[in-house]
């Protein structure tokens, strides 16, 4: 009997997919039977499927356009809640406002950025050597001690300086958990969440960098919000990047989670590129957006992520 | 005097054996706690009691200055001149020799616990001015089921987001633009039809990054790719009789002749060598034909141990 059901799926139509049964075989007491058994049923049921998937493709190719369409898998980035702030480039209303703004000054290039890195009182080795990579990837970077000096100090000894943004490093141990980037002397200041850093050690293959400026790419900033945070990290680098260099650094958001990489790639033959990561990495989450410099008090914020009210939906993104 | 010590003695019975409203019992009954202003150590004990001992030292501080008492048996009798008080300097090394030249003909125990407790609140007044002056961290608290879920779905992000297939696209895109103007020095013509291939093929190249379970079909198509690549190149095809192992004979010529030479020499003198050396050289042949894909340094090690094994075999052969 069990035989018999082993051979009738494959047999009966090539084009309809076996059904996987539940506990078919159970019933069978020798396990080294019933093992053989279930083998051989799984191994035609990867065959029928190699059989169906050939079949579409011949399809495909006698039909041309009149082959019924592939099936497009449901993903979360697919079945996303509609925002009403997705950007359209060609709005005039976004174009204005992206004109004016307080980046609109960096894109123009009528300001070159200057950025100081610190980071919270006491350092552990771990988070030294991250904020030196991170001073690597930033071309117009330095990296000065806290000394317990107070944030709002900071922010305005470095105004008096000609810089141009603050990024400030928290951490708790040897593990970093925050981020502040803020741009002066009125620019917006964010807050992130940081996560899963690592430092170039920590990653397998990975190459030394060299001194070029590097191009930026900024995937998938989509909402105003988006837009905002994504001409932030832009106006951090330089807008005429060396292309000799051939570094490039990545700001992807997914899901709302903004992945950092840097890699050096190269164009091969037949459109295919190479991609050589040069560490760190890193991930942020948006925890605020405030306006002006950093100041909790009495500071005006554009957005501040509340889990309870905004995260009612997992295909709900904000940025 | 004795009448004042025996006093001592006296309050320690009661403190000790009855109540003192100063005293504080622990859940470890074994320490006991002392809550008087004046005790030098905080500790319950004879030794420290401020109210049991009619000679004793202490130190306290007011509004961050600090003070050393001292209590004599002379003035047991006279309570409101009982202690007498030197204020100290703040200079940390000049308070402790202060305490030294007051307490001099003290007991040295008593000499010791008054700089420990100097030190003590010495420190904990630096403290209180850093405190004042950068201000406490706040202690923020993370739920940790949320952090779990957050680095889940961080997981699940990244995996979602094939980051180098992004950046991949997103370079191309650049290059097609022309954003890197003169930096790539492609030759156009062969850079626009591999731009017209790839436009055709479009549709199948996104399907190929979309779906890993059509793999397959991913191979075949770079096969052909490479197929193509091929056209115009030059390269150098063997003869058809021309054997790999022959060519690495010939390059191994000019090491093996004098060996062989030595072998014909020897053979002329003895016959059954000379049967050795022709095995030898069957067996080269052998393991040549067999190996002849092989790397040619590989067949040289071997080359040389074969030559050796046979001989070895019948020179074993022959002692027996």
């Amino acid at each position: 009997m069990e035989e018999n059901f082993v051979e009738a799926p494959p047999e009966k139509e090539p084009t309809e997919r076996p059904v996987f049964p539940q506990n078919a075989f159970s019933h069978i007491r020798n396990k080294t039977r019933r093992r053989e058994l279930y083998k051989k049923f799984k191994l035609e049921v990867t065959k029928a499927k190699k059989l169906e998937r050939l079949r579409k493709k011949k399809e495909r190719e006698t039909l041309g356009d009149k082959a019924p369409p592939k099936q497009v898998p449901k993903t979360i980035e697919s079945m996303r809640v509609f925002d009403e702030t997705m950007v359209d480039p060609e709005d005039r209303e976004v174009q204005h406002d992206e004109a004016h703004d307080e980046m609109a000054a960096y894109f123009k290039r009528e300001v070159e950025p200057k950025v100081l890195i610190t980071h919270s009182n006491i350092t552990p080795w771990r988070i030294r050597k991250f904020l030196r990579e991170l001073r690597s990837c930033i071309p117009s970077a330095k990296v000065f001690q806290r000394k317990r000096v107070p944030l709002k100090t900071v922010i305005r000894q470095a105004t008096a300086r000609d810089y141009t943004h603050v990024i400030v490093l928290h951490h708790d141990k040897t593990v970093p958990n925050g981020l502040i980037i803020s741009q002066l002397p009125d620019g917006p200041t964010a807050h992130f969440r940081i996560s899963n850093v690592q430092i170039r050690k920590e990653i397998k293959r990975c190459d030394r960098h060299t001194l070029h400026k590097p191009e930026v790419i900024l995937n998938n900033f989509n909402t105003r919000l988006g837009h905002r945070i994504g001409r932030l990290f832009a106006t951090m680098f330089d807008q005429d990047p060396e292309f000799v260099g051939r570094q490039v650094v990545t700001f992807h958001n997914q899901r709302d989670f903004i992945f950092f990489r840097r890699h050096r790639y190269v164009f091969r033959k037949n459109m295919r590129v190479g991609l050589q990561e040069l560490g760190p990495r890193f991930t942020l989450k948006l925890r605020s957006l405030q306006k002006g410099t950093f100041d909790t008090k009495f500071g005006e914020y554009e957005f501040v992520h509340k889990r309870r009210e905004m995260d009612t939906s997992r295909r709900k993104f904000m940025l | 005097m004795e009448y004042l010590k025996n006093i001592g003695r006296v309050i320690w019975g009661i403190i000790k054996n009855t109540f003192c409203s100063f005293k504080m019992n622990t859940r470890v009954r074994s320490e006991q706690f002392c809550r008087n202003e004046y005790n030098l150590t905080g500790i319950c004990k004879k030794q420290y009691c401020p109210l049991a001992n009619s000679r004793y030292a202490t130190i306290r501080e007011f509004d961050g200055v600090c003070y050393l008492y001292m209590k004599t048996i002379e003035r047991a009798a006279f309570p409101n001149r009982l202690w007498e008080r030197v204020k100290l300097s703040k200079n940390f090394e000049k308070a402790l020799k202060q305490i030294d030249d007051n307490l001099i003909f003290w007991p040295r125990n008593i000499k010791h616990k008054c700089k420990q407790r100097l030190t003590k609140i010495t420190q904990y007044l630096i403290r209180m001015r850093k405190i004042m002056l950068y201000g406490r961290r706040k202690v923020v608290p993370i739920s940790r089921h949320v952090e779990k879920r957050e680095k889940t779905r961080e997981r699940k992000a990244l995996i979602a987001a094939k980051l180098d297939n992004a950046i991949e696209k997103e370079l191309l895109e650049r290059l097609k633009k022309g954003t890197y103007g003169d930096v790539y020095n492609f030759p156009t013509a062969a850079f626009d039809k591999v731009l017209d291939a790839e436009e055709t093929d479009d549709e199948e190249d996104t399907a190929r990054k979309d779906y890993e379970a059509e793999e397959e079909e991913e191979e075949e198509v770079e096969e052909e790719i490479e197929d193509e690549d091929d056209y115009g190149q030059v390269q150098y095809v063997a003869a058809e009789d021309f054997d790999e192992s022959d060519a690495s004979d010939m390059e191994d010529m000019d090491r093996v002749t004098p060996k062989r030479r030595a072998h014909q020499e020897d053979s002329s003198e003895d016959e059954s060598q000379d049967e050795d050396s022709n095995k030898g050289k069957s067996l080269k042949g052998k393991s040549k034909k067999g190996k002849g894909k092989l790397k040619r340094a590989r067949v040289e090690i071997e080359y040389e141990e074969e030559q050796e094994r046979p001989s070895a075999a019948k020179q074993r052969l022959e002692s027996f």
